[in-house]
């Protein structure tokens, strides 16, 4: 019977289930990092259980640490988060990826770019976005610290079958529409709990003809649609990305295992519990305006009016969402003055989108009251990023060019947007407080990003390329 | 884990779709590397104002809901960030049960592994709570695991909850024991896959 990605995964990591319990699925590839596991360890070391497969787990630093001087954390929560995790690695014997490894950064761009990554594999990590590596065709999904110290425990996780959902984008997307944009008109259109319970794959020529940093800013935020997962069947595409990765395997096993990895992909008549299909000449530049994921316009268009709102429920959140964000019902998204410009995150701070940033910034300057700053996604990233000069570009530009790290994407480091401040955000959530107490976020690509740090205000990144 | 009992509580009604984990714990709050202590974080941005001092209009400081155990909201309760810390900090600051229309996948899951019950209700269900706790603050509501009931007065419903995890909650058991005594299998499985 013609099966799908998930299904295949999920059969091929299926170990054993008893009446009336989930299905315990083997992992992997387990992704740690300092926020979410050190309960985790310690919890093990009172149960006197040891990490049962320590080559299957691999610890960076992210969260938490600053974005400048990476050598001294001045934040005693932050460097006893640091120093914990450094521990636990040593005593566990796990391989961390530490700031003075030359391969630190964000878990979800450096188990990518390290290999670590790949097709038809089960990764886990205690961190919401690990969908991000869905783009390989892994079923991948952020787990809490509970199950963070299970997967250390036993290397596998209990698991109830989720329902599939199909998103089928196909056509030609327009002149400045990104795979940022895609995924924000994605959520819009299904809802921010659209794909609760479900694991989303990405379908079709639209989605098929993206490089793969661009099937991982996709992927990244299927949970802001509430998806369990969001993966993308594997092609030539993700093949020649993954030749030659530091921990993929090397000559002739790399084209045994490119057989077994093509043989995950969906089978052409396999049938989805729900399918979606949208247009790629349908999609616009998309920016948010409200106080989630889901609450988003094309550039060029109007914050929603009250009366718009489909019920009372749909009203009282669009009127909560523009009082916390100060916006006016019905106003144009163009012409908003704004504060704050980030690039970086792990939805779109890998080196494709650097440089597309980098295109729009050249030879400018950031408007004058605007703090810009670029914190590429990987220590690997940064270095590729400086060989080609894009630090210049950026530096010269007025942009502030920081070390690898989440950063401003959650406001639990020193980059923090100030109260009240818009901040056009290359990130994945534009949750109240989100980037630092009463900070407002407006989620966009990162051209659209790039063009409003030069314009002091949201501009049309069409306009720019 | 503690056992899960049958108990009667007020409800604090929060009339919100989408509460992220964000805001029942914002990020700055995550800094501790115990479980313990982040109910001072629960709902912090809302609780209190950008000055520091109390929001008294925020339905968790008002007096009548004080001591409330079972929260009420609207649809996809706890979506966002994986952060188990939501759950730890619900529970810190005391509340045993959720009760929403939807939940985020990864919040639900967390809260069962602490023993925080999530329970789902239909939409039309959630607006009657709402409107009989709301008429009458204070109103106790029931919460029976074991036959699956949530009662507030003589409007009893019944809810769906996953026949394992309801097992954990009702003996207090820690599931990572249940998965190790299948530790055999996983080496059979490494073994077979390893071929």
């Amino acid at each position: 019977m013609a099966k799908t990605l998930y299904e295949k995964i999920w059969n091929s990591h299926f170990i054993t289930q008893d009446k009336d319990a989930p299905a315990l699925l083997y992992v992997d590839l387990h992704l740690v990092h300092e926020v979410t596991s050190p309960q985790a360890f310690a919890s093990l070391k009172d149960k006197n259980i040891p990490v049962l497969r320590t080559n299957r787990a691999y610890i960076t630093v992210d969260h938490a640490i600053p974005t400048v001087n990476q050598d001294k954390i001045d934040d005693p929560q932050a460097k006893t988060m640091v120093e914990t995790i450094r521990k636990n690695a040593k005593e566990n014997n796990i391989k961390m990826f530490d700031l003075d490894s030359g391969k630190q950064g964000i878990v979800h761009v450096i188990g990518p770019e390290l290999g670590l990554t790949q097709p038809g594999m089960v990764i886990v990590c205690g961190d919401s976005h690990t969908s991000t590596h869905g783009a390989f065709g892994a079923l991948a999904f952020g787990i809490g610290t509970s199950e963070v110290e299970q997967v250390l425990a036993t290397q596998c996780l209990l698991q109830a079958k989720a329902k599939t959902m199909q998103i089928d984008v196909s056509g030609k997307l327009q002149k400045g529409v990104t795979a940022k944009d895609v995924i924000l008109y994605i959520i819009k259109e299904i809802g921010v709990g659209g794909g609760i319970g479900s694991v989303v794959e990405y379908t079709g020529d639209t989605i098929h003809a993206m490089n793969m940093e661009e099937r991982m800013t996709i992927c990244n935020m299927s949970i802001e649609a509430g998806a369990k997962a969001g993966l993308i069947s594997p092609d030539e595409v993700t093949l020649e990305y993954l030749k030659g990765r530091e921990f993929t395997p090397k000559g002739d096993e790399f084209d045994r295992v490119s057989k077994k990895w093509l043989e995950y992909a969906t089978d052409k008549d396999a049938e989805f519990d729900k399918s979606v299909f949208i247009k790629a000449e349908d999609i616009k530049p998309m920016i948010t305006y409200g106080t989630n994921p889901g609450m988003s316009v094309p550039i060029d268009g109007s914050v929603p009016t009250l009366e718009s709102a489909k019920n009372e429920t749909d009203r009282e959140m669009i009127e909560k969402a523009l009082k916390y964000m100060n916006l006016t019902p019905g106003q144009k998204m163009l012409g908003q003055k704004i504060n704050n410009v980030f690039i970086g995150s792990c939805t779109n701070s890998r080196i494709t989108d650097m440089r597309a940033a980098a295109a729009v910034v050249k030879g400018k300057k950031v408007a004058p009251n605007v703090q810009a700053i670029v914190v590429p996604g990987s220590q690997q990233a940064k270095k590729q990023a400086e060989a080609e000069g894009l630090d210049v570009i950026f530096k010269d530009a007025g942009f502030e060019w920081r070390e690898a790290g989440c950063s401003s994407c959650l406001a639990m480091n020193a980059d923090k947007v100030p109260p009240g401040n818009y901040c056009v955000s290359t990130s994945n959530r534009n949750f109240e407080g989100r980037q630092g107490p009463n900070s407002r976020t407006l989620l966009a690509s990162p051209i659209t990003a790039a063009a409003a740090a030069l314009s002091g205000c949201i501009v049309d990144p069409r306009d720019f390329i | 884990m503690e056992k899960f009992v049958t108990f009667s509580s007020k409800v604090v009604p929060l009339a919100a779709d989408n509460v992220d984990t964000d805001q029942i714990i914002p990020a700055r709050y995550l800094t501790s590397i115990v479980k313990s202590g982040f109910g001072e974080g629960l709902f912090h941005d809302w609780r209190f104002k950008s000055d520091g001092t109390v929001n008294e209009s925020f339905v968790l400081n008002q007096p009548q809901h004080k001591n409330a155990k079972i929260l009420l909201a609207k649809q996809n309760f706890g979506c966002g960030s994986s952060r188990e810390h939501a759950a730890w900090a619900l529970l810190d600051y005391g509340f045993k049960v959720v009760i929403a229309s939807s939940f985020g996948d990864i919040f639900k899951m967390n809260s069962g592994k602490n023993g925080l019950l999530t329970i789902q209700l239909s939409e039309d269900q959630i607006a009657e709570l709402f409107t009989a706790i709301e008429a009458v603050p204070g109103t106790q509501v029931t919460v029976n695991l074991e036959e699956q009931k949530v009662c507030v007065a003589h409007l009893c419903y019944q809810f769906e909850y996953d026949a394992f995890r309801k097992m954990c909650l009702v003996n207090g058991y820690d599931d990572l024991e249940y998965m190790r005594s299948k530790a055999k299998l996983v080496e059979q499985y490494e073994k077979a896959d390893s071929k």
